[in-house]
């Protein structure tokens, strides 16, 4: 079908960060677009503009992030797969409505190219510092799934991820990009169709009369009907039961359905956490990084092995849920960990927490540049 | 005011009067008075018992006033009236 | 006469199972939903076609009432929401309804965005002048001089004129009743059901709990006096000056054009780009 043939791009490209995040998009099905700019995000709505009409795909610039996200969840009840990119104080914005998404679990995909915060903070220079806002962003208890792309052809390929997982798990899937990844160039492979698995919400398969929306599944995860295709089905923000109508008074449906959207991710953990590890069976010093950070931290890995310190890499691709079982057992291995961020301490304190007594030293940079390399491998040097 | 000239309507054999038939879920009113109050034929008025929801619901003075308007039915906030017509068997003529 | 097992004629457009509603006794909301299932049963409206998005307050349960797709949105987005919808799927009959401080406070942005796109949503707002699920605050159309909870005072704001801001953004159906004008409303709801492009209906309502009690008017039956008393049908007058006042309360219908809507335009926009379009 012509039209299938102009949304993937199959070959090997030279692009942005952006640019790679918004074919990802194309290429995992992704038909609707609402979006606002904001440096350093703005590249991924304006591609969209240009590349959604080509093969019917809907491209929407909306008033402000709060709407975009609000059009965003509307499409995805409405059957499309959804998407909006936005950065640190449009993030924000969407907090209550991420909440909303949550609540009705309606799939989609939130791309966070972070930059310098707090606040307007600084829109051109990369950031990590809305990495915990990403799983606690919203008010109330809640599971979360992020990820954390290292490149440009990572931010294809944990887009087309991103929107397999919001489907799975019918949850709001962040994609925590940050300004460098997101703005710099690099080679990009669009594998051809065949080779791209792309996952899509589980319908319904008993008659309206029987449908209850929020029937979960054995995997915790209730199939998803959408609007117009007769279910005549509620959702509401409000707490609700298997039904979808609202239960704001029972302390039972309350317990159930919040426990529910925390274990969904907890309980499926494994299936859903990727981490990558170098070197890590035998490492002394294990560097725990993520994002552009992860790129210097490989560097200092190497750097380290050539002077004689048994280090290692393990970077995290998931952030959300905190791959807790892999860091924990390099822990019990290692002599030590080293974490470098771009803010002033949030996933390392995950890693203090599943790092038992082993000591875990910290690397803070804010604004301009990410780490070099020679300022992890001080750190390792330190450690060892 | 002019004598009352009496005749039937010159299509009485053709077109049937309504008879109207006033149905009230008497639990589900919660007592406004919407219906009783903007009534044009003045039908029904507020009945001394109280309901489930311990109010007064309207009741039928005379259904035979009623010219099936559906204005209650129209504008009732709790579905607990509804006015449905039924054709008469035979012509009505006036005396 | 009461006849045993009694249905109401419209109960088959109400979800059984949630019935009965939890407004209070003369609630205009119980009005409003009278009227748009008759408009919907006048249409033979296609029930699988039809979504309802309400947003937060006591009108936002009504999403929960209508047996058809339904969505409560968070507080004043329900708009941006339905565009997503409607967007996604342009077939869809996207009805918002909702209250005067979700669409205007809160939510005001999103109304003057979407009217201003002439996207095919049809906005029902019932204006009760206040906050009624939070206990009767003061909202952008409280009247000058009302008592509410946060104006205990006297409300020294001026309140929206919705007509005239719904004209002013672009809409392409806007008019104005009240929940005693049970037949216009209906007639207006059909009419906007079968319009193309932002369709806009203000249905000022009685809320007598929370805000006629404050204000003088204590019982349901005072506020639908002031409605029969003050209110005055102005068709096609200008809504700038549609004011509502103790003794002048102008409704009618103000704006009725034809403009194409957003989601003809994209259509278009999208076939000269793209002759076969994957999803229209």
């Amino acid at each position: 079908m012509s039209n299938a043939k102009k949304a993937l791009l199959t070959g090997v490209h030279f692009m942005n960060g952006d640019e790679a995040c918004a074919e990802g998009a194309i290429a995992a099905g992704c038909r609707f677009f609402a979006g606002y700019p904001i440096t350093p995000a703005t590249e991924i709505a304006e591609h969209l503009a240009e590349r959604m009409p080509e093969f019917g795909g809907i491209y929407i610039q909306m008033e402000d992030e709060i709407a975009s996200i609000a059009a965003v969840i509307g499409a995805s009840y409405s059957g499309c797969k959804a998407m909006t990119a936005t950065s640190g104080p449009g993030f924000s914005l969407m907090q209550e409505n991420i909440g909303l998404a949550v609540m009705t679990e309606a799939p989609c995909v939130i791309v966070d190219i972070m930059r310098g915060g707090p606040s307007t903070g600084q829109p051109t220079l990369p950031g990590q510092q809305d990495v915990m806002q990403a799983k606690w962003g919203s008010h109330g208890d809640y599971g979360i799934i992020a990820l954390s792309p290292s490149s440009v052809q990572e931010m294809f390929d944990l887009t087309v991820e991103a929107f397999n997982l919001a489907e799975s798990y019918r949850v709001p899937a962040m994609l925590m990009g940050d300004e460098v990844v997101g703005h710099m160039w690099e080679r990009v492979t669009i594998p051809s169709a065949s080779e791209i698995k792309i996952i899509s919400r589980k319908k319904p398969n008993v008659t309206p009369d029987k449908y209850k929306p929020f029937k979960p599944d054995e995997n915790l995860v209730p199939p998803m009907a959408c609007f117009g295709e007769g279910y005549h089905f509620h959702a509401t923000g409000l707490t609700h039961d298997e039904r979808g109508y609202p239960m704001t008074q029972s302390s039972e449906v309350q317990s159930k359905l919040v426990r529910r959207l925390c274990d969904k991710i907890d309980r499926n953990a494994d299936k859903i956490v990727k981490v990558q590890q170098v070197m890590v069976d035998d490492a002394d010093v294990v560097v725990v990084a993520y994002g552009i950070v992860a790129r210097a931290a490989l560097s200092a890995v190497r750097k380290a092995r050539e002077s004689g310190i048994k280090a290692g890499l393990l970077r995290l691709v998931t952030l959300w849920p905190f791959p807790e079982k892999q860091v924990a057992a390099a822990a019990e291995c290692a002599k030590a960990m080293v974490v470098p961020e771009m803010n002033c301490g949030q996933m390392v304190r995950e890693v203090q927490r599943v790092a038992g007594m082993k000591p875990v030293a910290f690397l803070s940079k804010l604004g301009e540049d990410p780490h070099t390399p020679l300022e992890i491998l001080e750190v390792i040097r330190r450690s060892a | 005011m002019p004598e009352r000239i009496s005749h039937s309507p010159l299509d009485s054999k053709k077109v049937q009067p309504v008879k109207a038939e006033i149905h009230l879920l008497k639990d589900e009113c919660k007592g406004c008075g919407y219906c009783i109050r903007f009534c044009p034929k003045k039908v029904l008025e507020e009945s001394k018992e109280i309901n489930a929801r311990g109010v007064h619901p309207p009741k039928v003075v005379d259904e035979n006033q009623c010219i099936v308007c559906s204005f209650c039915t129209a504008v009732c906030p709790d579905f607990a009236i509804f006015v449905t017509a039924k054709p008469v068997e035979e012509s009505v003529k006036h005396e | 006469m009461v006849l045993e097992e009694l249905v109401h004629p419209y109960s088959r457009y109400l979800r059984s199972d949630m019935m009965p509603h939890i407004w209070c006794s003369g609630c205009g909301n119980g009005i409003v939903l009278n009227c748009f299932v008759h408009a919907l049963d006048e249409l033979k409206m296609d029930m699988d076609k039809l979504v309802v998005v309400s947003g937060i307050g006591c009108i936002g349960r009504t999403a929960g009432y209508i047996n058809a797709d339904s969505f409560h949105t968070t507080h004043g987005r329900p708009i941006a929401f339905a565009s997503g919808v409607k967007l996604a799927n342009p077939e869809l009959e996207i009805v918002v309804i909702s209250g005067d401080g979700d669409l205007f406070a809160i939510g005001g942005n999103h109304f003057i965005h979407a009217a201003r796109r002439n996207l095919g949503l049809k906005v029902i707002c019932v204006n009760n002048f206040t906050y009624g699920m939070t206990g009767g605050q003061q909202g952008p159309t409280t009247p000058r001089e009302s008592l509410t909870t946060t104006t205990p005072y006297g409300n020294i704001e001026h309140p929206f004129n919705l007509v005239h801001l719904a004209a002013a953004s672009g809409a392409t159906y806007v008019a104005r009743w009240t929940s005693l004008h049970v037949r216009r409303l209906t007639l207006s709801l059909k009419k906007m059901l079968q319009k193309e492009g932002f369709c806009f209906i203000e249905v000022v309502s009685p809320c007598p709990e929370i805000f006629g009690r404050r204000n003088k008017m204590r019982t349901p039956l005072e506020m639908m006096e002031w409605f029969k008393r003050a209110s005055v049908v102005e068709n096609f007058s200008d809504p700038s000056k549609a004011d509502i006042t103790p003794q002048r309360l102008v409704v009618g219908e103000f704006v009725d054009v034809e403009k194409v809507s957003y989601e003809k335009l994209l259509h278009e926009k999208i076939s000269q780009i793209n002759e076969k379009s994957m999803r229209w």
